[in-house]
């Protein structure tokens, strides 16, 4: 089986992390070689495998011993639960230099130190939430993953993450192979989300490829720093894990998206009551005016 | 001075060494050697290619110096951006005197500025769109241009604009190779990974253009030059000889180059490696991909060139080493007559050199030849498969330095007196005001060819003209002078 690469999006605190790791968990699980890659300097993407606090990342052990050039690849990867390969690009603290950089320089690392090698069958990269620079784009570019997974749930600032980040796959997908190949819907129990999402997924000219219920399981196994179906392999959800990741081995739905104009968002939100009518005369009333007015 | 010994030597190394904190102390002493010429592995003597000190004066350059001023620069047909903010391009305008011919302008392009000039909006916005413009513009203006280099400067790694993407889509619409190249200065430690990254991108992006197309008529006694980038005219005196022997130079790697050469090269029967540190990488590469086999020569000074010529004929049949014999007689009696000019003025003068790729150990022999010493060397940015090669070069008990600061050069010049030193810009003040003749050994003080018999005899003059020169005599106001029958005051300049 040729290598896929697959990149994981979302807004941030969607769950991008815990739903990675718990399905490369379930990939493991089937007998796949899968490798994690970070993308993030909170470097929070391999914790549940590792059942460590965080990696030591490629950017800080090059800052250890110099440069990248003087890091040899047994240096930054880390085997944990089923095998699975864990990497962490790393990068700085909040406010200072240049995180972008950090996950350029980390997978121009890996490609050359050979850590894309035959044996492995998938590669998830787990990016931060927004894709404010050219860095963090770089694990969709030309000849990187070919397929991209949305996080999402049923409220509003997550479709529009949803949506901004389809209109960036457009972008790269005109130049290149990249494709969208679903949304992942990680449930918060909001009203008819699963329909929400499958409709969004429609107009988006994709599919809900799995809608992952919401279960305090993940909390407990993560808690313990580990996935659920490590920590409870008997537990519903990690079934549900399991079926997630079948679902992307078979999965062929790969697609350039068609990302949807703000005002057929916010009519989508609207019908499924996410969002009230707009009523355009109330814009810029004061609360003395419309005392007035009643 | 006579020469010192390996204690003497090993002294000074620790005087200057006395200066720097601990941590600095620690890491410089890795750097700086006594030679032993018995050494196979300079690993066990010398640490190489590391990170400078912060807070010492080092003249390393950068990636994009080694990318663009090296490697890509000298092909003369194509036209090379460098990509990112005004300063980089202008600074390094006109490359490094890498002669050429040519119509600069319409069908050459080596000493014109291309830059994409980034301002504030396309740091924050994104450059891909003005790339993608220039690429265009540039088809409009020079439409003879056989392709295009993008050369990296340190923002565009930074905001991280994927500058394959537009190359690839205008390679196909203008039909042309369009290169990106990731040179960002701040990578690596020093210019030798600008080298390294220029070969790889000629490697997926050159080499194998005409791997299917047979049209070119081989012959058997096709060579290309690596590593020589023409300064002063080197890789033309260095041509001749090659030719003269009989052998057909396809491609000279990168000075006076063109694209269509190094695309040529792979169907050569050897490849000849001057400078091994910049382009080692590409030649390996069709070693491995073509079976290209590749060989070091040496063209400074008449015994290596003897030498060279010689171990290169032995790669071919009787006929070119028959040749290279009769090459050789040929210009006997033009060196011979050089070397009774200039060796009795020049006998048993000291030299320290300072140089880049291939200088610090190749130019020995030129100096041997003129009666002269080095004693000690030292590279910028060399590895230590360079030290490998240096170490059997130099004598026994002399000195080297990696990566040399400002203050220990100056600081060694001071105890080993030298007659001359042979370094860069940067240093050649510093030194003529400390009274010692020097010779920028970058570009040949805008002077040269120094490769082959024609450069060896510019060599001499220019060696002879700045050591015995006239100047050296007058370092002392007048008013200083000792009258006559006094002894002499102590030197001004050496206050």
């Amino acid at each position: 089986m040729a290598l896929r690469q697959c990149a994981i999006y979302g807004k941030g605190g969607i769950g991008k992390s815990t739903t990675t790791q718990n399905l490369v968990a379930g990939l493991a699980e089937l007998g796949k070689k899968v490798m994690i890659v970070g993308c993030d300097p909170k470097a929070d993407s391999t914790r549940l495998i590792l059942h460590a606090k965080a990696q030591e990342t490629i950017m800080h052990l090059a800052a250890d011993a110099g440069s990248v050039e003087d890091l040899e690849l047994e240096d930054v990867l880390r085997a944990g639960y089923a095998g699975i390969k864990c990497v962490e690009s790393g990068g700085p603290e909040p406010g200072v230099g240049c995180a972008g950089r950090g996950v350029i320089t980390a997978i121009n690392f890996l490609e050359e130190e050979g850590a894309y090698d035959e044996e492995l069958d998938f590669v998830f990269y787990d990016v931060l939430g927004d894709v404010v620079c050219g860095g963090f784009a770089m694990p969709i570019r030309e000849n990187k993953a070919q397929e991209i997974y949305i996080v999402c749930s049923g409220e509003m600032m997550a479709m529009y993450a949803a949506n901004n980040i389809s209109k960036g796959i457009v972008k790269y997908a005109s130049s290149g192979g990249v494709r969208l190949a679903g949304l992942i819907c990680n449930s918060r129990n909001t009203a008819r989300e699963d329909e929400l999402i499958i409709e969004l997924a429609r107009q988006l000219g994709t599919h809900m490829i799995h809608f992952v219920p919401r279960d305090n399981v993940v909390q407990r196994a993560e808690i313990r720093r580990m996935t659920v179906i490590e920590y409870d392999p008997t537990a519903k959800q990690a079934d549900e894990y399991r079926q997630l990741a079948q679902k992307i081995i078979d999965n062929k739905n790969f697609v350039i998206p068609t990302p949807i104009t703000m005002d057929a968002l916010e009519d989508l939100l609207m019908d499924f009551g996410l969002m009230e009518e707009e009523d355009e005369s109330i814009v810029g009333k004061k609360a003395v005016e419309e005392a007035a007015a009643a | 001075m006579a020469t010192m010994t390996r204690d003497e030597t090993q002294a000074l190394i620790q005087e200057v060494l006395e200066v720097y904190p601990e941590k600095a102390k620690k890491d410089r002493a890795k750097h700086l050697a006594v030679n032993d010429p018995s050494v196979e592995q300079s690993k066990k003597c010398i640490t190489s290619n590391r990170k400078s000190q912060p807070g010492v004066m080092t003249v390393r350059g950068c990636a994009y110096a080694g990318s663009k001023g090296v490697v890509w620069g000298p092909i003369k047909d194509m036209i090379h951006i460098s990509h990112g903010p005004v300063g980089c391009g202008q600074y390094s305008r006109a490359g490094r005197r890498n002669y050429y011919t040519g119509m600069t302008g319409v069908n050459t392009f080596g000493t014109m500025n291309f830059t994409s000039d980034f301002q504030e909006k396309d740091i924050v916005f994104g450059g891909d769109k003005k790339l993608a413009k220039m690429l265009d513009e540039i088809e409009q203006l020079f439409p003879l241009s056989k392709g295009v280099s993008v050369q990296s400067e340190c923002p565009i790694g930074l905001i991280g604009d994927d500058i394959e993407s537009v190359s690839k889509q205008k390679t196909k619409e203008h039909n042309k190779p369009i290169i990106p190249v990731r040179c960002e200065g701040f990578r690596g430690v020093s210019q030798s990974l600008g080298h390294h990254i220029a070969n790889d991108s000629i490697r997926d992006h050159v080499v194998h253009n005409r791997d299917n197309d047979d049209s070119f008529e081989t012959t058997p006694y096709d060579v290309a030059i690596i590593g020589d980038y023409n300064i002063g005219g080197d890789a033309w005196s260095s041509r001749i000889l090659l030719e003269e022997m009989g052998l057909r130079v396809v491609a000279q790697w990168s000075g006076d180059g063109t694209l269509s050469e190094m695309e040529l090269t792979p169907k050569v029967k050897l490849n000849l490696i001057h400078c091994y540190r910049s382009m080692n990488y590409i030649s390996r590469h069709m070693e491995e991909r073509y079976g290209v086999p590749w060989m070091e020569y040496n063209l400074f000074g008449p015994t290596k060139i003897a030498e060279s010529l010689r171990k290169i004929a032995e790669f071919f049949d009787e006929t070119i080493q028959a040749n290279a014999e009769k090459v050789i007689a040929k210009y006997q009696a033009e060196y011979d007559a050089i070397i009774a000019k200039y060796r009795p003025r020049l006998e048993g003068k000291k030299v320290m050199l300072y140089v880049g790729g291939l200088r610090p150990r190749h130019i020995i022999g030129a100096y041997e030849d003129l009666g002269m010493e080095v004693v000690g060397t030292g590279y910028e940015f060399a590895h230590n498969d360079d030290y490998d090669r240096t170490v059997k070069e130099m004598g026994d008990s002399t000195l080297l330095y990696d990566d040399v600061t400002g203050y220990e050069f100056e600081e060694f010049t001071k105890a080993i007196k030298p007659d001359l030193v042979g370094s860069g810009i940067k240093e050649k003040y510093i030194f003529q005001k400390m009274g010692i003749p020097f010779r920028q050994m970058h570009s040949w003080d805008y002077s040269g060819p120094y490769h082959g018999y024609d450069g060896f005899a510019i060599f001499a003059r220019d060696m002879d003209m700045t050591i015995n020169n006239p100047c050296w005599n007058s370092m002392q106001a007048p008013w200083l002078k000792p009258a006559e029958g006094e002894s002499e005051a102590p030197m001004a300049a050496s206050a």
